[in-house]
């Protein structure tokens, strides 16, 4: 998708994209002639749609880790990542990103933690001495 | 106003260039594999899966590298019939050293395949999400260098569409049948639709030959198709049944 901005006939430029934590995005796009800044706002559903064709609105920061949509997205017993959870863990280094999510899993696994939330490795940061991660 | 086609600036998302990443990430994985084969059937419950395996075992026996990859995400047999590891080691090493990648090796025992994410109209996007399970499964394995790599298809035709797009070119199809009008009846349709999407066919297999399924199935469609019948399988095969299918492929 695109924007245009109708006014100065320019194509809009990505700004920046949020991940509220209820299963919907919002990216904001600005015209580079005017100034205007429109924002999409996309529900669950449709958020899921693009998620699930392994792209990322905005571009991808780092590239994708192998087998990155079925170890995020299929249901197992493992606590369930949120989806700002995800997105705070895809800017962990691709090298110690798999260590640090089994941190993250086996910190949750054993508190009987089900959704693993920004809020949740706050906490696991600040209990396991995990600063940076 | 201009049009979607008219607006050439880069964007930042760049998203025909994060799924042109993907193909070429695939491109590059399977560049070791000589050949790719989709063993089909537009009917359930013929055996696709049982002949895959046992082609691959032949194969393996013979020294030359294979490796199956089990494209029935919501029903995988393949970790089971070649005894590999539930682990969600990437290749798992199965029966006689086939190398196999299936979504069994990822779900809890017993689980139905499940996504994340919104439960309301989960058909929109569950289709999208297989597929990339799929792209997934053949761009992430390591596969190596190998001569034959096996894709075991579910029945129907939508993994079979998928794969064509994922792989950029049609793959070769193996068609499997049992001797049945019914099966005939909807195996014909898919061999149509591989007809029409660019794929060789390597040939028929009808199954479970001799009881109580009864016809003419895999005569029928090796006449309608020009395609030979490569193998009948009885229901407890000669030892060397596998062996003779696998040479002529």
């Amino acid at each position: 998708m695109k924007f245009l901005c109708v006014e100065c006939d320019q194509q809009m430029a990505f700004g920046e994209r949020q991940l509220p934590g209820d299963g919907t995005l919002a990216a904001t796009f600005k015209c580079p002639k005017c100034g205007r800044v429109v924002a999409m706002l996309t529900n669950p559903m449709e958020t899921q749609l693009v998620s699930s064709l392994g792209v990322e609105i905005g571009g991808r920061t780092v590239p994708a880790e192998p087998f990155e949509m079925v170890r995020a997205n299929v249901v197992t017993g493992g606590p369930a990542w949120s989806n700002d959870a995800q997105e705070r863990l895809s800017r962990v280094p691709s090298f110690v990103r798999g260590m640090v999510k089994k941190i993250y899993a086996d910190y949750a696994k054993e508190r009987g933690i089900t959704e693993i939330t920004p809020t949740i490795m706050d906490t696991a940061r600040a209990e396991l001495g995990l600063e940076g991660m | 106003m201009r049009t979607y086609h008219q607006l050439t600036d880069p964007d930042r998302s760049g998203l025909p260039g994060q799924i042109g990443a993907q193909r070429q990430r695939v491109a590059e994985r399977l560049a070791g594999v000589r050949r790719i084969v989709a063993v089909m059937s537009g009917k359930g419950g013929v055996g696709k899966s049982y002949v895959t395996a046992n082609v691959a075992r032949a194969l393996a026996r013979a020294h030359k590298p294979v490796g199956v990859l089990d494209a029935d995400l919501n029903g995988p047999t393949i970790p089971r019939l070649l005894e590999a590891s539930p682990s969600a080691q990437a290749p798992a090493i199965g029966l006689d050293g086939v190398k196999c990648i299936s979504m069994g090796q990822f779900l809890d025992e017993g689980a139905p395949l499940a996504f994340r994410g919104p439960e309301a109209e989960s058909f929109v996007w569950r289709g999208a999400m297989e597929a990339s399970a799929l792209r997934e499964f053949l761009g992430d394995v390591e596969w190596g260098e190998l001569d034959l790599l096996l894709l075991d298809l579910p029945p129907g035709m939508q993994r079979y569409i998928e794969l064509c797009d994922i792989l950029g070119n049609p793959p070769a199809v193996l068609t499997v049948t049992i001797p049945t009008p019914e099966s005939r009846d909807a195996v014909r349709r898919a061999m149509r639709a591989a007809v029409e999407r660019g794929s060789a066919l390597l040939g028929i297999v009808e199954n479970m030959v001799g009881r109580e399924f009864v016809g003419t199935a895999a005569d029928d469609l090796a006449q309608e198709f020009g395609a030979p019948v490569l193998a009948r399988i009885p229901w407890h095969p000669a030892p060397g049944t596998w062996n003779e299918l696998s040479a002529r492929l």
